[in-house]
C-alpha cells in the first residue's frame, strides 16, 4: 500500500498526489514513469513522475481526472493508499547519462503541453541541480490549465508561456511559441517535447523543419510497463519499439505518430463504457450506443 | 471397486464442451476417490518404474500410486512433496504424455496410467484436508533474495524457508504466481481455488512476498546486495517477452500479444463483467502459433464469444501444446489450420484488421529440431477474414536483470548462465533458475531448478 500524504489541487480537473514510495524514490531518474492501481479492482495505469523527494522518500503525481480511473481517484484523500505503485519503469532521460561539463555545452529546449508540464518538471529540476537549467516553452489553451507555474520559474532558465487562447503569455500554441523563438535568432541543440501525441507530432514536424534534434515522450496504452506484453508497441524508424523498455523517450524525428495515434484509441469505447457505467451507475440504461451488448 | 478395464484409463469427468466453451469454470473436474482408488489398481508397481525416469524431478510415483490404492492421501502426499512443491499445478499443466505416463510401462499395450490426474487428486484432497508443509524448527540467521513469484521463485523461497532462511521474494506485478496467475487461464488452473493456496503456503513457510518491485528499475541486484544485506539472490524472472513475426500489418488495430491478451483477462480479469480492464472481443479471432499459450489464447477468446481459428505453420503432430488442450480445444470447436503460415495482416481505412493473409506449407526435409521443415507451396497465397489476430510465436527472457547486475553473464537469447546442478550463475551468491535460464519450458523444469537452486545456496551460506 501506498500512501498519499500531499494532495493538491493545480487547476480544473487536476491534481497532485505526493505518494509514499521510499525504493521508487530513492531509484528514479527524469524520464522515467510509474504503474499505478487506486484499489484491488483498479486498472493499471501508466503515469508520469513529477517530482520525487529521496530523503523524505516520496514521489509526485500529476494526475488529469479525463479517463475512468483518473475520475475515480480524486476520491481519494491524504492518508488514503494506492493499492500499488510500480517504478521507476522506463529508461531515464539520455541526458541523465551526460556530465554537467558535458551539459552545459548543449542549448536544451523543453516543450511541455498540458499534463506533460509535471514530467517536464522533472527534467528541469534535475538540470537546474546540476547546474544546467534549460529554457522551456510551457503551453496550455487558456491560463488557468497552465499548472505549477512559479515552480517551473524556479528551475527553468527562461520560461516562456504560450496559450491558445492568448490570455497568457504568446497567443498561440507551443508550435507558433517555437516558431517565433527561431525567428528571433535563438538557437538550440535539443528539444524535448512531452504532452498530448498530436502536439508532439507537429513539434517535431517543426523541429525537423529548422534541423533540431528532437525527443519525444511516448505516453502509449500500456499494461504491464516492464516489457510483457507489446501493448505499448510504436514503430520508431520502422521497427517496432516497447514504449515501456525501449523508451518511454524516442527520436522525435523517426516516431510514426500518426499510428501512435491511431493506436491510441484502441480502447476507447470501452473505456467510455466504463466511465459512464461509473457516473450513471444503476441509472444507465443504454441508448447511448456504446453498450450495445 | 467397479470394474476396471486394465487397458483404459479411468474416465474423468469433465463439463460437456458445449456449456464449458461459455464460461470460465474448470474444465477437468478431477477424480473422486472411489475413481483415484480405482485408477491406481492399474499401476504395476514395476521394479524398474520408467515412469519416475520420464518424471523431471523424479517423483517417487509408484510409491504415491500405491498409497492412493490404499486409500492414504497424507502418505502419498509426503511422498510427492519429497520431490515436488506445486502438486496440484503440476498435475493439471504438465504434458505428462511426454514425460511420466509418455514411458509408463502400462502404455506399451493399452493406455498409460493415469499419473497427471492421481497426483492432481491427492495435490487437491491434501488441500481440501487441510494438510500444509512444515516450516523450520530453527531460523538462520541469513537473508535470501528471490526475484519473481512463478514456480521457480516460489519453490526455491519455500525450500530455503524450510530450511530456516529468511526469504524475500520481490515480484514485478501487484500478484504473485508468475504464469500461473497471468498466463495460463482460470479454466485450465483455478487462481483462487489452486494457485493463490499454493502462494499461502509459502507464505505460511515465513516467506515474505513484496509485489510491485521490478528488479533492475526499483532497486538492483547488487545494491539488494550490498544495502539491503541480502546473503544470496535466486533469479526466477521467467521468460516474459513476447515475439512477434515481424509481418506487415502487425502494428494494426486489433492484433495482439498472447500475453496481452491472456494478461487482461487473467490477471487483470477482464473476463468478468465488471472488470475496469478492456479486452477486444472480435467476432473472428485468428491465433497465429500451435504451443499452450496459443491453446489459452485461442480457448479464451472463445469464451469471451468469438469465433477463433488456430493457424499454425507445421502439423498436427508437431503441434507443441499438450494433446489434452489441443483435444479440449477441438471439442470446444476452434477451428485448426495447419501447415498454414501468416505473411500480412490485412486492414481497412482506420487501421482496424480485417483479415490475414496465408499460405499453405508442406513439410519437407527434418531440421536442427529433428522435426520436418515447413516449406511454401508456390501460389498457395489466400485470406482468412478476421477482425482480431492474437500472436503467439513463444517469449524470450526479459534482458532488465542482466543488462543492470554487474557482471552476470547471458546468452545471445538473453538467457541467463547458470550451472545445471545448482543454477549458480557467473555472480558469486547469485543462482538462477526456470524459464529466465532455458527460454519459455514448463512449470516442472521451473519448479525442478528452484530446488536444486535452493540446495546450491544452502550449500553456498553454510560454507
Ligand atoms: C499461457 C501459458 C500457458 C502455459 N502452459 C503450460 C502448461 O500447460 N504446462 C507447463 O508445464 N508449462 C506451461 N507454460 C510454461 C510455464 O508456465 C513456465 O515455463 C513457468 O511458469 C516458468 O516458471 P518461472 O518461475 O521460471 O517463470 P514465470 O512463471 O514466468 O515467473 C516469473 C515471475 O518473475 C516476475 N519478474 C520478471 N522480471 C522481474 C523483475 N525484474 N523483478 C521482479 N520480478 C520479475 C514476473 O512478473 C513473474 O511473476 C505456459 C506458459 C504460458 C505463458
Ligand atoms: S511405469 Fe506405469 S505401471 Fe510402472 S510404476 Fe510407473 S505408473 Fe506404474
Ligand atoms: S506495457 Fe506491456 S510491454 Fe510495454
Amino acid at each position: 500500500m501506498f500512501e498519499i500524504v500531499v494532495k493538491k489541487t493545480l487547476g480544473p480537473k487536476i491534481t497532485l498526489y505526493e505518494v509514499k514510495a521510499p525504493f521508487i524514490a530513492k531509484s528514479a531518474l527524469p524520464g522515467q514513469f510509474l504503474i499505478v492501481r487506486i484499489d484491488e479492482e483498479g486498472e493499471r495505469i501508466p503515469l508520469t513522475i513529477c517530482d520525487y523527494d529521496k530523503e523524505k522518500g516520496t514521489i509526485t503525481l500529476v494526475v488529469q481526472a479525463v479517463g475512468a480511473e483518473s475520475t475515480r481517484m480524486e476520491s481519494l484523500q491524504e492518508g488514503d493508499c494506492f493499492a500499488d505503485v510500480v517504478g521507476p519503469l522506463g529508461r531515464p532521460s539520455e541526458l541523465t547519462e551526460l556530465s554537467p561539463e558535458e551539459l552545459k555545452q548543449k542549448k536544451l529546449l523543453f516543450v511541455a503541453g498540458g499534463l506533460g508540464t509535471a514530467p517536464v518538471y522533472a527534467q528541469l529540476k534535475w538540470l537546474h541541480e546540476q547546474g544546467c537549467p534549460a529554457d522551456c516553452i510551457q503551453g496550455a489553451r487558456t491560463k488557468d490549465l497552465l499548472i505549477m507555474i512559479d515552480e517551473m520559474e524556479e528551475v527553468t532558465d527562461t520560461l516562456y508561456l504560450a496559450t491558445d487562447d492568448g490570455s497568457v503569455g504568446i497567443h498561440g500554441n507551443v508550435t507558433v511559441a517555437l516558431q517565433q523563438l527561431h525567428d528571433e535568432g535563438k538557437h538550440y541543440d535539443l528539444v524535448i517535447v512531452i504532452g498530448p501525441m498530436i502536439m508532439m507530432k507537429f513539434v517535431c514536424e517543426l523541429t525537423k523543419k529548422l534541423g533540431i534534434p528532437s525527443i519525444a515522450s511516448m505516453n502509449t496504452i500500456m499494461v504491464d510497463g516492464t516489457g510483457m506484453c507489446g501493448a505499448c508497441r510504436l514503430l520508431v524508424d520502422g521497427e517496432v519499439k516497447f514504449a515501456c523498455v525501449d523508451g518511454p523517450e524516442f527520436n522525435g524525428h523517426l516516431i510514426d505518430f500518426d499510428q501512435a495515434m491511431q493506436r491510441a484509441k484502441l480502447y476507447k469505447d470501452q473505456e467510455t463504457r466504463i466511465l459512464l457505467r461509473d457516473q450513471e451507475k444503476e441509472t444507465h440504461h443504454g441508448g447511448c450506443g456504446l453498450c450495445s451488448e | 471397486m467397479g470394474q476396471v478395464d486394465m487397458m483404459k484409463k479411468v474416465p474423468v469427468s469433465e463439463q460437456p464442451a458445449a456449456e464449458r466453451a461459455h464460461n470460465f469454470q474448470e474444465v477437468c473436474l478431477g477424480y473422486t476417490r472411489e475413481e483415484a482408488m480405482d485408477e491406481a489398481t492399474r499401476c504395476l508397481n514395476c521394479k524398474n518404474p520408467r515412469c519416475v525416469s520420464g518424471c523431471p524431478v523424479s517423483i517417487d510415483i509408484p510409491s504415491f500410486i500405491m498409497q492412493v490404492k490404499e486409500g492414504n492421501v497424507q502418505e502419498a502426499y509426503d511422498i510427492i512433496s519429497l520431490s515436488s512443491s506445486l502438486p496440484a499445478v503440476c498435475g493439471r499443466v504438465c504434458p505428462q504424455e511426454t514425460q511420466c505416463e509418455g514411458v509408463c510401462v502400462r502404455g506399451i499395450k493399452g493406455e498409460p496410467v493415469s499419473i497427471g490426474k492421481l497426483e492432481r487428486f491427492v495435490a487437491d484432497t491434501a488441500r481440501e484436508m487441510g494438510i500444509v508443509p512444515k516450516g523450520a524448527d530453527e531460523k538462520k540467521n541469513k537473508k535470501v533474495a528471490v526475484i519473481g513469484a512463478g514456480p521457480a521463485g516460489l519453490t526455491c523461497a519455500g525450500d530455503l524457508a524450510k530450511k530456516g532462511y529468511a526469504v524475500t521474494i520481490f515480484e514485478a506485478l501487484h500478484k504473485p504466481g508468475g504464469v500461473l496467475m497471468y498466463g495460463i487461464p482460470e479454466f485450465r488452473l483455478p487462481k483462487e481455488a489452486v494457485v493463490e493456496k499454493e502462494i499461502e503456503n509459502v507464505k505460511a513457510l515465513g516467506v515474505e512476498i513484496i509485489t510491485d518491485f521490478v528488479v533492475g528499475r526499483t532497486a538492483t541486484i547488487d545494491s539488494l546486495m550490498e544495502d539491503e544485506g541480502f546473503d544470496a539472490v535466486f533469479i526466477g524472472s521467467g521468460a516474459g517477452l513476447p515475439k512477434f513475426m515481424g509481418i506487415p500489418g502487425e502494428q494494426a488495430l486489433g492484433v495482439f500479444s498472447a500475453n496481452e491478451y491472456l494478461t487482461r483477462s487473467n490477471l487483470m480479469g477482464a473476463f468478468k463483467e465488471d472488470s475496469r480492464t478492456p479486452i477486444m472481443v472480435g467476432k473472428k479471432t485468428v491465433v497465429v502459433g500451435g504451443g499452450n499459450v496459443a491453446m489459452d489464447a485461442a480457448r479464451t477468446a472463445l469464451r469471451l464469444g468469438s469465433e477463433v481459428t488456430i493457424v499454425y505453420r507445421r502439423s498436427e503432430e508437431e503441434l507443441p501444446a499438450r494433446v489434452e488442450e489441443v483435444h479440449h480445444a477441438k471439442e470446444e470447436g476452434i477451428i485448426f489450420n495447419l501447415l498454414t503460415n501468416p505473411v500480412e495482416i490485412t486492414t481497412n481505412e482506420e487501421g482496424w484488421v480485417n483479415g490475414i493473409d496465408c499460405i499453405r506449407m508442406e513439410l519437407g526435409e527434418p531440421d536442427a529440431s529433428g522435426r520436418r521443415r515447413p516449406v511454401e507451396i508456390p501460389d498457395s497465397r489466400f485470406h482468412i477474414e478476421c477482425d482480431t489476430v492474437i500472436m503467439s510465436l513463444g517469449t524470450s527472457p526479459n534482458p532488465l536483470i542482466h543488462t543492470t547486475t554487474d557482471h552476470l553473464d547471458a546468452d545471445k537469447h538473453g538467457c541467463i548462465i547458470a550451472t545445471e546442478d545448482v543454477g549458480l550463475t557467473s555472480r558469486e551468491g547469485v543462482y538462477a533458475g526456470g524459464d529466465a535460464v532455458t527460454g519459455a519450458a514448463t512449470v516442472i523444469l521451473a519448479m525442478g531448478a528452484g530446488k536444486a537452486a535452493a540446495a546450491g545456496i544452502d550449500a553456498y551460506l553454510s560454507k
